[in-house]
Protein backbone atom coordinates (compact mmCIF):
# COMPACT_ATOMS: atom_id res chain seq x y z
CA UNK A 1 0.00 0.00 0.00
CA UNK A 2 1.17 3.50 -0.82
CA UNK A 3 2.37 5.48 2.22
CA UNK A 4 1.19 8.99 0.63
CA UNK A 5 -1.78 10.06 -1.37
CA UNK A 6 -2.67 13.13 -3.19
CA UNK A 7 -5.17 15.55 -1.53
CA UNK A 8 -6.23 18.24 -4.35
CA UNK A 9 -8.11 20.75 -2.11
CA UNK A 10 -10.10 23.49 -3.31
CA UNK A 11 -9.31 27.32 -3.18
CA UNK A 12 -11.14 30.41 -2.96
CA UNK A 13 -9.06 32.94 -1.85
CA UNK A 14 -12.20 36.15 -2.60
CA UNK A 15 -9.44 38.70 -2.28
CA UNK A 16 -7.53 37.00 -5.38
CA UNK A 17 -9.88 34.79 -6.99
CA UNK A 18 -13.36 35.03 -8.55
CA UNK A 19 -13.44 31.18 -9.13
CA UNK A 20 -12.18 27.96 -7.15
CA UNK A 21 -9.09 26.54 -8.14
CA UNK A 22 -7.38 23.02 -6.45
CA UNK A 23 -3.96 23.17 -4.58
CA UNK A 24 -2.44 19.45 -4.85
CA UNK A 25 -0.63 18.20 -2.07
CA UNK A 26 0.70 14.96 -0.96
CA UNK A 27 0.14 13.87 2.30
CA UNK A 28 0.91 10.96 4.34
CA UNK A 29 -1.46 8.03 4.21
CA UNK A 30 -1.38 5.54 7.24
CA UNK A 31 -4.72 3.72 7.52
CA UNK A 32 -6.00 5.60 10.78
CA UNK A 33 -5.89 8.87 8.62
CA UNK A 34 -9.27 10.56 7.57
CA UNK A 35 -9.35 13.45 5.68
CA UNK A 36 -9.09 15.97 8.15
CA UNK A 37 -5.93 14.59 9.57
CA UNK A 38 -4.74 15.36 5.44
CA UNK A 39 -6.01 18.88 5.98
CA UNK A 40 -4.38 19.24 9.34
CA UNK A 41 -1.28 18.09 7.67
CA UNK A 42 -1.77 20.72 5.28
CA UNK A 43 -2.63 23.34 7.72
CA UNK A 44 0.41 22.92 10.32
CA UNK A 45 3.22 21.84 7.34
CA UNK A 46 2.64 23.22 3.82
CA UNK A 47 0.08 26.10 3.75
CA UNK A 48 -1.09 27.78 6.72
CA UNK A 49 -3.66 29.69 5.29
CA UNK A 50 -6.03 27.08 3.89
CA UNK A 51 -8.83 27.75 5.77
CA UNK A 52 -11.61 24.88 6.82
CA UNK A 53 -13.96 24.29 10.02
CA UNK A 54 -13.75 21.49 12.29
CA UNK A 55 -13.82 20.83 15.66
CA UNK A 56 -14.25 17.49 17.56
CA UNK A 57 -13.14 14.80 15.15
CA UNK A 58 -15.19 12.62 16.32
CA UNK A 59 -18.45 13.22 14.34
CA UNK A 60 -20.52 14.71 16.93
CA UNK A 61 -19.79 18.66 16.01
CA UNK A 62 -20.96 18.77 12.44
CA UNK A 63 -18.30 21.15 11.53
CA UNK A 64 -15.96 19.11 9.42
CA UNK A 65 -18.20 18.36 6.67
CA UNK A 66 -16.98 19.29 2.98
CA UNK A 67 -17.66 17.44 -0.76
CA UNK A 68 -14.95 14.65 -1.18
CA UNK A 69 -14.75 13.12 -4.06
CA UNK A 70 -18.03 14.37 -5.23
CA UNK A 71 -19.88 13.21 -1.86
CA UNK A 72 -20.84 15.48 1.13
CA UNK A 73 -19.13 13.68 3.82
CA UNK A 74 -18.00 14.34 7.31
CA UNK A 75 -14.35 14.54 6.91
CA UNK A 76 -13.30 13.42 10.48
CA UNK A 77 -15.07 9.92 9.37
CA UNK A 78 -13.93 9.68 5.71
CA UNK A 79 -11.05 7.69 5.58
CA UNK A 80 -8.34 8.40 3.11
CA UNK A 81 -6.98 4.62 2.63
CA UNK A 82 -10.48 3.79 1.38
CA UNK A 83 -9.35 6.45 -1.53
CA UNK A 84 -6.02 5.15 -2.26
CA UNK A 85 -4.74 4.86 -5.21
CA UNK A 86 -6.19 8.81 -5.17
CA UNK A 87 -6.64 11.13 -5.68
CA UNK A 88 -9.00 12.88 -2.95
CA UNK A 89 -10.47 15.56 -3.91
CA UNK A 90 -11.54 17.76 -1.29
CA UNK A 91 -13.99 20.79 -1.99
CA UNK A 92 -16.44 22.87 -0.10
CA UNK A 93 -19.98 21.80 0.75
CA UNK A 94 -22.21 22.18 -2.12
CA UNK A 95 -25.69 24.46 -2.56
CA UNK A 96 -23.81 27.14 0.10
CA UNK A 97 -22.44 30.72 -0.70
CA UNK A 98 -18.34 29.83 0.34
CA UNK A 99 -16.80 32.01 2.13
CA UNK A 100 -13.36 31.06 2.13
CA UNK A 101 -11.71 27.65 0.86
CA UNK A 102 -13.45 25.30 2.55
CA UNK A 103 -15.48 27.27 4.56
CA UNK A 104 -19.45 27.44 3.52
CA UNK A 105 -22.06 29.95 4.95
CA UNK A 106 -24.74 28.59 6.65
CA UNK A 107 -26.71 31.10 8.04
CA UNK A 108 -29.72 30.33 6.09
CA UNK A 109 -29.84 26.73 7.75
CA UNK A 110 -29.83 28.59 11.05
CA UNK A 111 -32.55 31.38 10.32
CA UNK A 112 -34.80 28.84 8.96
CA UNK A 113 -33.98 26.06 12.27
CA UNK A 114 -35.37 28.95 14.68
CA UNK A 115 -38.26 29.59 12.81
CA UNK A 116 -39.35 25.69 13.52
CA UNK A 117 -38.72 26.44 17.53
CA UNK A 118 -36.31 23.33 17.68
CA UNK A 119 -37.08 22.88 21.59
CA UNK A 120 -39.45 22.22 23.53
CA UNK A 121 -42.29 24.41 23.60
CA UNK A 122 -45.08 24.20 26.79
CA UNK A 123 -48.45 25.88 26.58
CA UNK A 124 -47.74 26.26 30.30
CA UNK A 125 -44.95 25.12 32.37
CA UNK A 126 -45.60 22.93 35.31
CA UNK A 127 -45.20 24.14 38.65
CA UNK A 128 -41.38 22.79 39.89
CA UNK A 129 -42.99 21.00 42.76
CA UNK A 130 -44.74 18.56 40.65
CA UNK A 131 -41.34 17.61 39.41
CA UNK A 132 -39.44 16.09 36.20
CA UNK A 133 -41.75 15.60 32.91
CA UNK A 134 -41.45 12.06 32.92
CA UNK A 135 -40.84 10.11 29.94
CA UNK A 136 -40.96 6.20 29.26
CA UNK A 137 -38.02 4.59 27.29
CA UNK A 138 -41.05 4.11 24.48
CA UNK A 139 -41.92 7.90 24.18
CA UNK A 140 -38.17 8.70 23.60
CA UNK A 141 -37.51 5.79 21.29
CA UNK A 142 -40.22 7.92 19.09
CA UNK A 143 -38.02 11.09 18.36
CA UNK A 144 -34.74 9.48 19.12
CA UNK A 145 -33.41 8.93 16.10
CA UNK A 146 -34.27 12.43 15.21
CA UNK A 147 -32.26 13.84 17.95
CA UNK A 148 -28.78 12.58 16.78
CA UNK A 149 -28.88 15.18 14.07
CA UNK A 150 -25.43 17.24 14.62
CA UNK A 151 -26.45 20.36 11.89
CA UNK A 152 -23.64 18.99 9.89
CA UNK A 153 -25.92 20.20 6.71
CA UNK A 154 -24.52 17.11 4.66
CA UNK A 155 -28.35 16.48 4.02
CA UNK A 156 -28.43 20.12 2.54
CA UNK A 157 -25.45 19.72 0.22
CA UNK A 158 -26.89 16.37 -1.27
CA UNK A 159 -30.62 17.51 -1.48
CA UNK A 160 -30.82 18.72 -5.30
CA UNK A 161 -34.31 20.53 -4.31
CA UNK A 162 -32.94 22.62 -2.08
CA UNK A 163 -29.52 23.63 -4.65
CA UNK A 164 -32.29 24.53 -7.34
CA UNK A 165 -34.23 26.36 -4.72
CA UNK A 166 -32.71 27.76 -1.99
CA UNK A 167 -35.90 29.32 -0.06
CA UNK A 168 -36.63 25.53 0.36
CA UNK A 169 -36.47 24.71 4.38
CA UNK A 170 -34.69 21.48 3.56
CA UNK A 171 -34.64 18.34 5.80
CA UNK A 172 -32.68 18.67 8.86
CA UNK A 173 -34.77 21.48 9.93
CA UNK A 174 -37.60 19.60 9.14
CA UNK A 175 -36.05 16.51 10.99
CA UNK A 176 -35.45 18.28 14.04
CA UNK A 177 -39.12 19.85 14.01
CA UNK A 178 -40.39 16.23 13.90
CA UNK A 179 -37.44 15.27 16.79
CA UNK A 180 -39.99 17.85 19.04
CA UNK A 181 -43.09 16.97 17.13
CA UNK A 182 -42.48 13.51 18.21
CA UNK A 183 -41.51 14.60 22.13
CA UNK A 184 -44.38 13.53 24.45
CA UNK A 185 -43.66 16.85 26.69
CA UNK A 186 -43.83 18.95 23.90
CA UNK A 187 -46.63 21.13 22.95
CA UNK A 188 -45.60 23.07 19.89
CA UNK A 189 -46.67 21.13 17.21
CA UNK A 190 -49.47 23.71 16.24
CA UNK A 191 -46.74 26.42 16.08
CA UNK A 192 -44.50 24.40 13.74
CA UNK A 193 -47.49 23.27 11.74
CA UNK A 194 -47.52 27.01 10.02
CA UNK A 195 -44.23 26.76 9.05
CA UNK A 196 -43.31 23.15 7.52
CA UNK A 197 -46.99 23.38 5.69
CA UNK A 198 -45.80 26.68 3.84
CA UNK A 199 -44.68 25.74 0.19
CA UNK A 200 -41.38 25.90 0.93
CA UNK A 201 -41.62 23.54 3.46
CA UNK A 202 -42.72 19.95 3.38
CA UNK A 203 -44.14 20.36 0.03
CA UNK A 204 -41.09 21.53 -1.54
CA UNK A 205 -39.41 17.94 -1.09
CA UNK A 206 -39.80 15.58 -3.97
CA UNK A 207 -38.55 12.51 -2.08
CA UNK A 208 -35.04 12.58 -3.88
CA UNK A 209 -33.71 10.71 -1.23
CA UNK A 210 -30.17 11.38 -0.82
CA UNK A 211 -30.81 13.40 2.36
CA UNK A 212 -31.01 10.18 3.78
CA UNK A 213 -28.17 8.19 2.28
CA UNK A 214 -25.65 10.69 3.54
CA UNK A 215 -26.61 11.57 6.41
CA UNK A 216 -23.80 10.47 9.05
CA UNK A 217 -26.11 9.70 12.41
CA UNK A 218 -28.57 7.94 10.36
CA UNK A 219 -31.50 10.31 10.99
CA UNK A 220 -33.52 9.63 8.19
CA UNK A 221 -34.88 13.13 7.08
CA UNK A 222 -36.69 11.71 3.98
CA UNK A 223 -38.73 9.90 6.45
CA UNK A 224 -39.22 12.83 8.59
CA UNK A 225 -40.29 14.60 6.02
CA UNK A 226 -42.82 11.76 4.37
CA UNK A 227 -44.34 11.47 7.61
CA UNK A 228 -45.05 14.61 8.03
CA UNK A 229 -46.58 14.96 4.79
CA UNK A 230 -49.12 12.42 6.17
CA UNK A 231 -49.62 13.98 9.15
CA UNK A 232 -50.49 17.61 7.87
CA UNK A 233 -52.63 15.97 4.90
CA UNK A 234 -54.44 14.33 7.42
CA UNK A 235 -54.68 17.49 9.84
CA UNK A 236 -55.48 19.24 6.48
CA UNK A 237 -58.52 16.55 6.03
CA UNK A 238 -59.81 16.96 9.20
CA UNK A 239 -59.92 20.44 9.24
CA UNK A 240 -62.26 20.38 6.20
CA UNK A 241 -64.33 17.46 7.18
CA UNK A 242 -64.57 18.33 11.17
CA UNK A 243 -64.64 22.19 10.37
CA UNK A 244 -65.34 23.00 14.40
CA UNK A 245 -62.84 20.38 15.88
CA UNK A 246 -62.78 16.66 16.39
CA UNK B 1 -24.79 39.07 0.66
CA UNK B 2 -25.17 39.64 -2.71
CA UNK B 3 -22.64 38.02 -5.32
CA UNK B 4 -21.86 41.40 -6.97
CA UNK B 5 -20.33 42.27 -3.58
CA UNK B 6 -16.62 43.69 -4.53
CA UNK B 7 -14.14 41.78 -1.64
CA UNK B 8 -13.31 44.74 1.10
CA UNK B 9 -11.49 43.56 4.64
CA UNK B 10 -13.88 42.08 6.66
CA UNK B 11 -16.60 41.63 4.06
CA UNK B 12 -16.03 39.15 1.93
CA UNK B 13 -17.28 38.31 -1.57
CA UNK B 14 -19.19 34.54 -1.42
CA UNK B 15 -18.89 32.70 -4.27
CA UNK B 16 -22.17 31.15 -5.57
CA UNK B 17 -22.37 28.24 -7.60
CA UNK B 18 -25.08 26.85 -10.04
CA UNK B 19 -26.53 23.83 -10.29
CA UNK B 20 -25.50 22.13 -13.15
CA UNK B 21 -28.46 21.91 -15.97
CA UNK B 22 -27.30 18.19 -15.93
CA UNK B 23 -27.26 17.60 -11.68
CA UNK B 24 -29.46 14.67 -12.68
CA UNK B 25 -26.40 12.59 -14.48
CA UNK B 26 -24.47 13.57 -11.74
CA UNK B 27 -25.69 10.27 -9.57
CA UNK B 28 -27.31 7.51 -10.28
CA UNK B 29 -30.02 7.89 -7.72
CA UNK B 30 -30.41 11.61 -9.27
CA UNK B 31 -31.32 9.94 -12.85
CA UNK B 32 -33.64 7.10 -10.51
CA UNK B 33 -35.17 10.24 -8.96
CA UNK B 34 -35.71 12.19 -12.33
CA UNK B 35 -36.92 9.06 -14.22
CA UNK B 36 -39.90 8.24 -11.51
CA UNK B 37 -40.85 11.86 -11.70
CA UNK B 38 -41.11 12.44 -15.78
CA UNK B 39 -42.75 8.91 -16.33
CA UNK B 40 -45.22 10.02 -14.18
CA UNK B 41 -46.95 10.98 -17.48
CA UNK B 42 -47.43 7.05 -18.20
CA UNK B 43 -49.07 6.89 -15.13
CA UNK B 44 -51.42 9.73 -16.04
CA UNK B 45 -51.31 7.72 -19.15
CA UNK B 46 -52.63 4.48 -17.63
CA UNK B 47 -55.68 6.52 -15.81
CA UNK B 48 -56.36 8.23 -18.75
CA UNK B 49 -56.78 4.73 -20.93
CA UNK B 50 -58.54 2.87 -17.74
CA UNK B 51 -61.44 5.64 -17.48
CA UNK B 52 -62.00 4.87 -21.99
CA UNK B 53 -62.05 1.37 -21.20
CA UNK B 54 -64.73 1.90 -18.35
CA UNK B 55 -66.71 4.61 -20.58
CA UNK B 56 -66.50 1.43 -23.94
CA UNK B 57 -67.77 -1.22 -21.62
CA UNK B 58 -70.56 1.11 -20.47
CA UNK B 59 -71.36 1.71 -23.94
CA UNK B 60 -71.86 -2.28 -24.52
CA UNK B 61 -70.41 -4.47 -27.21
CA UNK B 62 -70.81 -1.60 -29.94
CA UNK B 63 -68.20 0.76 -28.37
CA UNK B 64 -66.24 -2.28 -26.67
CA UNK B 65 -65.42 -3.97 -29.88
CA UNK B 66 -64.06 -0.49 -31.25
CA UNK B 67 -61.67 -0.06 -27.97
CA UNK B 68 -60.40 -3.58 -28.02
CA UNK B 69 -59.08 -3.28 -31.91
CA UNK B 70 -57.92 0.19 -31.27
CA UNK B 71 -56.32 -1.30 -28.31
CA UNK B 72 -54.68 -3.67 -30.37
CA UNK B 73 -53.18 -1.48 -32.96
CA UNK B 74 -49.47 -1.44 -32.66
CA UNK B 75 -48.74 1.82 -31.01
CA UNK B 76 -51.35 1.72 -28.70
CA UNK B 77 -50.03 -1.83 -27.35
CA UNK B 78 -46.60 -0.40 -27.21
CA UNK B 79 -47.38 2.54 -25.41
CA UNK B 80 -49.32 0.17 -22.98
CA UNK B 81 -46.15 -2.47 -22.66
CA UNK B 82 -44.02 1.07 -21.90
CA UNK B 83 -46.20 2.23 -19.76
CA UNK B 84 -46.54 -1.28 -17.51
CA UNK B 85 -42.94 -1.12 -17.20
CA UNK B 86 -42.62 2.14 -15.81
CA UNK B 87 -46.57 1.37 -13.39
CA UNK B 88 -44.32 -1.66 -11.92
CA UNK B 89 -41.20 0.80 -11.67
CA UNK B 90 -43.24 3.17 -9.38
CA UNK B 91 -45.08 0.52 -8.00
CA UNK B 92 -41.03 -0.98 -6.38
CA UNK B 93 -40.26 2.16 -5.53
CA UNK B 94 -43.54 3.67 -3.68
CA UNK B 95 -43.34 0.56 -2.21
CA UNK B 96 -39.66 1.46 -1.33
CA UNK B 97 -40.51 4.37 0.03
CA UNK B 98 -43.10 3.33 2.26
CA UNK B 99 -41.54 2.33 5.34
CA UNK B 100 -40.31 5.80 5.37
CA UNK B 101 -43.42 7.43 5.25
CA UNK B 102 -45.50 4.80 7.44
CA UNK B 103 -44.89 3.93 11.30
CA UNK B 104 -47.42 1.07 12.05
CA UNK B 105 -47.51 0.62 16.07
CA UNK B 106 -48.58 -2.56 16.73
CA UNK B 107 -49.95 -2.27 20.75
CA UNK B 108 -46.90 0.24 22.07
CA UNK B 109 -44.19 -1.39 19.62
CA UNK B 110 -43.33 0.07 16.49
CA UNK B 111 -43.34 -2.58 13.45
CA UNK B 112 -40.01 -2.90 11.91
CA UNK B 113 -39.38 -1.60 8.14
CA UNK B 114 -38.82 -4.57 6.55
CA UNK B 115 -42.28 -6.35 7.87
CA UNK B 116 -44.62 -2.95 6.18
CA UNK B 117 -42.52 -3.43 3.26
CA UNK B 118 -43.23 -7.69 3.03
CA UNK B 119 -46.79 -6.23 3.43
CA UNK B 120 -47.08 -3.58 0.98
CA UNK B 121 -45.55 -6.89 -1.60
CA UNK B 122 -48.06 -9.12 -0.24
CA UNK B 123 -50.95 -7.38 -0.63
CA UNK B 124 -50.10 -6.73 -4.55
CA UNK B 125 -49.15 -10.29 -4.62
CA UNK B 126 -52.86 -10.74 -3.10
CA UNK B 127 -55.01 -8.55 -5.78
CA UNK B 128 -53.06 -9.56 -8.79
CA UNK B 129 -54.15 -13.21 -7.72
CA UNK B 130 -58.02 -12.20 -6.86
CA UNK B 131 -57.91 -9.75 -10.29
CA UNK B 132 -56.45 -12.73 -12.39
CA UNK B 133 -58.88 -15.10 -10.96
CA UNK B 134 -61.46 -12.54 -11.66
CA UNK B 135 -60.08 -13.02 -15.61
CA UNK B 136 -59.06 -16.11 -16.47
CA UNK B 137 -60.96 -18.21 -13.55
CA UNK B 138 -64.53 -16.49 -13.98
Amino acid sequence: MRDHITLQVARYRPEQESEITFDEHEVPCPKDWVVLDGLNHIKDHVDGTLSYRWSCRMGICGSCGMTVNGEPKLTCATFLADYAPGPVRVEPLRNFPVIRDLIVDIDDFMRKLARVKPWIVRQAEKPLAEGEYLQTPDELDEYKQFSMCINCMLCYAACPIYGLDPKFIGPAVIALAQRYNYDSRDEGSADRMTVLSEHEGIWGCTFVGECTKVCPKHVDPAGAIQRYKLTAALDSMKSFFLPRGA
Amino acid sequence: MAGSHVYTDYHPRWLRRQVSTYWWLEKRDYFAFILREATCLFVGWFVAYLLLMVKAVVGGVGSYQPFLDWSATPWVLTLNVVSFLFMIYHAITFFVAAPQAMVVHVGRRRVPGNLVLAGHYVAWAAVSVIVSWLLLGA
